[in-house]
């Protein structure tokens, strides 16, 4: 994670693969209107911006950094489907073959009767499916520290919201950056060190 | 604080605040994140402490009564050969319709972008994680022996070719209550774990450690809002038929059957409506209780409260129209056993619990037809108190009153529960009120990011937003 140190000293536990192409510079904002017009402004001047951090949502941002649609969706298709094929078949298998009872002499095969756990089966494949493929996809796991991966600024998850810019991009200036930093007036600009 | 200069209050005159802002006050993003943690971070209330030693307490009598009723056998319980569901079924159903609100505002209001649900989705979730985990401990309980609960589950086993029967009700009701359960804890968790990271980045040292473990090492990049929100509407999607699905299985369990009273084909709408109006009237109750407590009167709005009152309104009177049409049926159908019971329902030896279920719940509700009544404090938990016992009263006319004269009057007997089946329903109120009292110390009751996204929306209301 990154830290920010009092004194301005940028820390950072993965400080001993310092590289200079992995410095980040994380614009903070309190304003999500300003956030996504600084997002704007920095693409326009060439700069990378690599994610954007915020404390909620914010609808029409994944268009400006050009993130492609989730295909989520099919996970859950796939595992809804799979769940309900599986649990039909198991019920037919179980009533017609490994274990079939005669319940006042109606057929083994009562295809009525088996829809309800087929359905409930459906569901439930889905459901999991979707939730572990979305915290799989996005590395979302319990660590040991309790540590999130990154956190360019700790108020994130409250009420701030970075703009976080790569300078491994080849084009980077650092004049440039300082330039359009003061442009933009962010609440703060916190250094970091890009952790992969 | 140079953000609250960027912030302005929300404006009442709003075209997105038509009648009343959702959120009141002048917040902004940083005073939601105090609020909403206030109540976590600040020591337990007097108060806190005696509801919660009274729900142990509560709870630990349950709980032994149940050891009791396996060690001593069913004849602790009043239950007799002609009566052979009583209390336990009653509160079984009771609970799981209870569960239903929390999952209609979670799914069903998400998808219709009902914005009011953002400050009741949470609490109502719990709730009905908590009021399905009551449901669960009653079959449990009724099935004897308990510690070969896993029976109901089909798995390889060694006594030859062993499965379960896939076609009878009460199996259905395995796999209904086993996903609903598992799904609404999914959805509540999903949309805790963004929270979660809130309260991890306000607290230091043990408590950093745990809520940082708990919320999946979340850091609100962009990239995972977006996936997050799709999860959460496909979620969404898939618990919406699982609202209709659970009681009408759980109607299945009585519709089935050939008892009179039971084997009625209005049984499955009937309970879903019922389980709505039942489960909003319980969150309703938790939630006047909860804002005033917790000093949340700023995001749990009167409009919120109005809000559901409709519905109540609206659950209620289709419920009456249920009773009315059960009547009507018994009667147009000719089958003087089916007569029989529903006369024997309102006149009979239980007519008592079957009018003050009308009363309850058809008579009571029509309270709201009136806005002033929808918007006082006092009318709106009287009446969800009303709603609560009603409903558990329909459960009991349903359960009872269907099986205590039968086909054979040399059968007929009464049904009167022992003081050990009223112990146990009083348990699972003391599960059900630990659980919610323990959420609200651990975890936001109420969902930061979507109240903060809902105020953002409404301040955007007045200026066109740069990316839309």
């Amino acid at each position: 994670m990154l830290k920010n140190e009092p004194g301005g000293v940028v820390t950072c536990a993965a400080a001993r693969e310092w590289s200079p192409s992995r410095r980040t510079h994380a614009l903070v904002f309190s304003d999500p209107d300003r956030t996504v017009a600084a997002v704007r402004r920095l693409q326009q001047a060439g700069f990378v911006v690599v994610d954007v951090y915020s404390p909620f949502p914010i609808h029409g941002l994944e268009d400006v950094l050009g993130l492609r649609p989730t295909r989520l969706g099919v996970a859950t298709l796939v595992a809804g489907a799979i769940g309900g094929i599986v649990a039909l078949w198991f019920q037919i298998w179980v009533h017609t073959v490994d274990w079939p009872l005669d319940i006042g002499g109606k057929d083994d095969l009562a295809l009525p009767g088996l829809i309800p756990v087929t359905f409930e089966l459906t569901v439930l494949a889905a459901a999991l499916a979707t939730v572990f493929a979305f915290l799989w996809r996005r590395g979302l796991f319990p660590r040991l520290s309790g540590a999130p991966r990154a956190l360019p600024h700790p108020r994130v998850t409250d009420d701030r919201f970075a703009v976080l810019v790569d300078e491994r991009n080849a084009g980077f200036d650092p004049r440039a950056f300082r330039a359009i930093g003061r442009e933009l007036e962010p609440e703060e600009i916190v250094e970091g060190w890009r952790v992969e | 604080m140079a953000m609250t200069e960027t912030l302005r209050p929300i404006d009442t005159a709003s075209p997105t605040a038509a009648d009343g802002p959702l959120i009141t006050g002048s917040p902004t993003f940083t005073s939601i994140t105090q609020d909403i943690s206030a109540p976590l971070e600040r020591r337990a209330g007097g108060a806190w402490w005696v509801a919660f030693l009274f729900a142990l307490g509560l709870l630990g009598t349950g709980f032994w009564l149940v050891i009791d009723t396996m060690r001593t056998g069913i004849g602790l319980w009043g239950l007799n050969r002609t009566v052979g569901w009583g209390f336990a079924i009653t509160n079984f159903v009771f609970w799981v319709g209870i569960g239903h609100a929390g999952t209609a505002i979670s799914a069903i209001l998400l998808l219709l972008r009902q914005r009011f649900r953002t400050s009741i989705a949470r609490a109502a979730e719990a709730m009905t994680i908590f009021a399905v985990i009551c449901a669960g401990v009653f079959p449990l309980i009724h099935m004897g022996r308990p510690w070969l609960a896993m029976w109901v589950f089909p798995y390889p086993n060694g006594r030859g070719s062993l499965w379960l029967n896939f076609r009878s009700p009460l199996l259905w009701d395995v796999f209904a209550i086993g996903t609903y359960f598992t799904v609404s804890l999914l959805f509540w968790y999903v949309g805790l774990v963004p929270d979660l990271a809130t309260v991890r980045d306000r607290a230091s040292g043990l408590r950093r450690r745990i809520y940082g473990w708990l919320s999946l090492g979340w850091n609100g990049s962009t990239r995972t809002w977006q996936r997050y929100e799709k999860a959460c509407l496909l979620l969404a999607g898939l618990a919406t038929p699982l609202v209709v699905s659970v009681h009408t299985v759980v109607s299945f369990d009585f519709a089935t059957s050939v008892i009179p009273g039971w084997h009625t084909t209005i049984f499955p709408p009937y309970f879903v409506v019922g389980a709505l109006f039942s489960g909003f009237a319980m969150v309703m109750t938790l939630l006047i209780i909860t804002r005033r407590v917790l000093r949340l009167e700023a995001f749990i709005t009167l409009k919120h409260l109005d809000a559901m009152a409709k519905i109540i309104l609206a659950t209620g009177s289709l419920v009456g129209v249920a009773y009315g049409t059960e009547l009507f049926m018994a009667w147009y159908s000719g089958n003087p056993y089916e007569r029989f019971t529903f006369f024997n329902r309102a006149f009979g030896p239980y007519a008592w619990a079957y009018w003050l279920m009308v009363f309850c719940n058809v008579i009571v509700p029509q309270i709201f037809w009136s806005a002033k009544a929808r918007r006082s404090i006092a009318v709106l938990f009287t009446a969800s108190i009303f709603v609560n016992v009603g409903m558990w009263f329909e459960r009991f006319n349903i359960v009872v009153t269907s099986l205590h004269r039968d086909f054979l009057p040399s059968s007929w007997s009464h049904y009167a529960p022992s003081w050990v089946e009223v112990g146990i329903l009083l348990g699972s109120f003391g599960l059900f009120f630990t659980c919610y009292l323990l959420f609200v110390r651990l975890a936001p009751v109420i969902s930061y990011h979507e109240v903060k996204h809902t105020l953002a929306e409404q301040r955007s209301g007045d200026h066109d937003h740069a990316q839309e």
